[in-house]
Formats: C-alpha cells, sequence, structure tokens
C-alpha cells in the first residue's frame, strides 16, 4: 500500500435536485467505484449531496495561469460585449 | 444475571452493535488510507449510533437508576450478550472487512425482518439502522471482492481471514432461550427464517471474490448470546469502560 499510492480523484457534488455539480475537493481511490464510496464517505457526511461525479485527476485539462493575461485581459475594455452597452429603442419592451 | 427476556433481547442487538462498533473505532487513526479509515470509522460510529437507542430502550424497561451508560460500561463480560464473531480481534483489514461483510450481512437480513416485529420500538429502531446497514453492507461486499480477488497476498490472507472467521458465523442463526419465547411472540427475529437469505448473498459474494466458503462441517462456536465468551471480549471491555470504571459517573 506505501509503496505506491492510489490515484487522485475530483470529486463533484450536487447538493439538491436541480443545481449544478460543483467542485468539493479530491481524494484517492484505487478506481472509480471506490471513488464514489469515498466520496461518499469524505464530502457527504452531513448531508451535503443527492449526487456525486467523479473524475481521475489527470484528465483534467487545465488552462495555464501564467497565460492569463492574453487570455482574459483583452475582454477588459470590450464593453460592446455586454449587453447593457446597447440603448433599447423605447418601443421595446420586456427586456 | 437474568433480565426478563424482552431485556435481554435488546440487550444482545445493543451489545452486538457496541462491540464491533468499538473494534471498527480501533481502527480510527489506523486505517491503511486516510479515505478508508473515515468510512470505518463513519460505520463505527452507525453502530455505536444503532447501539445507544437500544440501550436506552433497555434502560427505559428496567426502569430503575440504569442508564444507556451503566449498561455499557458497567456490565462484566459474561453479563454481554453478543455474538462471539464481533467481538473477535481485528487482525489487518481484510479480517476487519470480513468480519463487517459477515455481520452486516446478517444484520442486513435481520433488521429487515425486525421491522415487523410486534414491539414498535424495537420495528422502529430497525427501520432506521436498516439504511446505514445497507451501506455497511455494500462497503463490505466490495472491499471482500476486492482483496479476494486481487492479488496472491490478499486472497491469502482472506482465506486465512474467512478460515479465522467462519466458525463463529454459526450462532447468528442459534436462538438462545430468551429470543425463542419472543419469536413466538412475534417480538424477535424467527432466525431460521433469514438463514438461506444470508446463505446465499454471503455465497455469491465470496465466489464473486474467488474464496471458498467454510467446509460445512466446521465446528461452530457457540455461548455468546448467553455470556460464554472468547478471551477477546474480556481485553476489549477493559479498555472501552476503563474511564467509567476508575470515575464511576464522569463526564466531560
Amino acid at each position: 500500500m506505501h509503496e505506491q499510492q492510489w490515484p487522485l480523484w475530483e470529486v463533484f457534488i450536487r447538493s439538491k435536485q436541480g443545481l449544478d455539480h460543483k467542485h468539493a475537493g479530491s481524494l484517492h481511490a484505487a478506481d472509480a467505484a471506490m471513488a464514489i464510496e469515498n466520496a461518499r464517505d469524505v464530502y457527504t457526511r452531513r448531508m451535503e449531496g443527492v449526487s456525486i461525479w467523479v473524475v481521475e485527476s489527470k484528465f483534467i485539462h487545465a488552462s495555464n495561469p501564467d497565460e492569463a493575461a492574453s487570455l482574459y485581459d483583452p475582454a477588459n475594455d470590450k464593453v460592446y460585449r455586454h449587453p447593457t452597452f446597447y440603448d433599447l429603442p423605447d418601443e421595446l419592451k420586456h427586456m | 444475571m437474568g433480565y426478563p427476556a424482552h431485556i435481554e433481547y435488546t440487550l444482545h442487538l445493543a451489545d452486538n452493535a457496541l462491540i464491533l462498533g468499538h473494534r471498527n473505532s480501533e481502527w480510527t487513526g489506523h486505517g491503511p488510507i486516510l479515505e478508508q479509515d473515515i468510512a470505518l470509522s463513519n460505520i463505527a460510529l452507525d453502530l455505536i449510533g444503532q447501539a445507544r437507542y437500544l440501550y436506552q430502550y433497555a434502560a427505559r424497561m428496567i426502569d430503575s437508576d440504569v442508564t444507556e451508560d451503566t449498561l455499557a460500561y458497567g456490565r462484566d463480560a459474561w453479563d454481554f450478550r453478543n455474538c462471539l464473531l464481533v467481538e473477535q480481534e481485528n487482525g489487518d483489514w481484510g479480517k476487519t472487512v470480513l468480519r463487517q461483510f459477515l455481520f452486516s450481512a446478517w444484520q442486513y437480513f435481520f433488521y429487515g425482518r425486525l421491522q415487523q416485529s410486534q414491539d414498535r420500538d424495537l420495528a422502529a429502531i430497525a427501520e432506521k439502522s436498516l439504511k446505514e446497514v445497507t451501506y455497511h453492507l455494500r462497503w463490505g461486499s466490495e472491499w471482500v471482492i476486492r482483496l479476494g480477488d486481487g492479488t496472491k497476498e490478499s486472497h491469502a490472507r482472506m482465506e486465512r481471514a474467512l478460515d479465522q472467521l467462519w466458525k463463529f458465523t454459526g450462532e447468528l442463526f442459534v436462538p438462545a432461550a430468551y429470543e425463542r419465547a419472543l419469536s413466538v411472540a412475534g417480538v424477535a427475529v424467527d432466525l431460521h427464517s433469514i438463514r438461506s437469505s444470508w446463505e446465499e448473498r454471503v455465497a455469491e459474494v465470496l465466489g464473486e471474490a474467488q474464496l471458498t466458503e467454510g467446509a460445512g462441517d466446521t465446528w461452530m462456536q457457540n455461548g455468546g448470546k448467553e455470556g460464554r465468551h472468547t478471551e477477546h471480549l474480556g481485553y476489549l471491555l477493559a479498555e472501552m469502560q476503563f474511564l467509567q470504571r476508575t470515575y464511576p459517573g464522569c463526564e466531560w
């Protein structure tokens, strides 16, 4: 057991019917079935959930924080991407 | 000792849950991996919770200065009515999960029947506990299959555990004197009625785990339900009861 760690899994819990699954944390497990059981014991002890998703952490692809400037900053000065930028004609109701 | 059958029966069920709960709690902080440490500690808490309901009910029936605490901490080994299986030592993880599986399978069918008891209190406790036990059984089954059908080493350990524990499974279906009278009255579960369900479920899981069931001619140990225990219970109680024995009534 100690010479080889079990893989890491990310856990997503849906707290109520109709809501989205939210990232709850991560844990170790030998396979998907065990990951769900472990998630039940680690993250839903206090009635936190009605549904559990797990995904092995290595399958998550993340954006690179170093590229944040080029990825997100350009959106900063493009106010026309927000609907509030546009003046609506008075005749238009229910917007 | 010698309470009326109804109280003895309630204590028997309470002692089963408390002793196995305590055994499982011995793993807290020592589990093979954090997640499973939490899982087994959760099961321990479920069982101790069941024991509390049952002790509280027994204490109400005894109707004196007796409380759930005096029943748990103030009785000696020969007063305990738990079956021998639950007091067996933890051994390795394989033995612990096998013990849990064998007992949860019994509790699962047992509580299923107890829900129909003429005793409304016992029926209500059974109904509440069954949900927990359903999960314990699922958890235990998964582990037995995982280790039995795992590596050469894990398989050998599970075979050894089965060899050590199988002889304590017969007692689960032998009614004590207090059970016989109560099952006629519709209060206690007729153990005969759940035996084949238990055997089927256990055979199914052991089969999937590539484990060979104990031989049919195994000599079955008996007596725990009537206060004749293996040497392990005394050590367990010495540790569990130490504080209340040394400082009676101590609270914190």
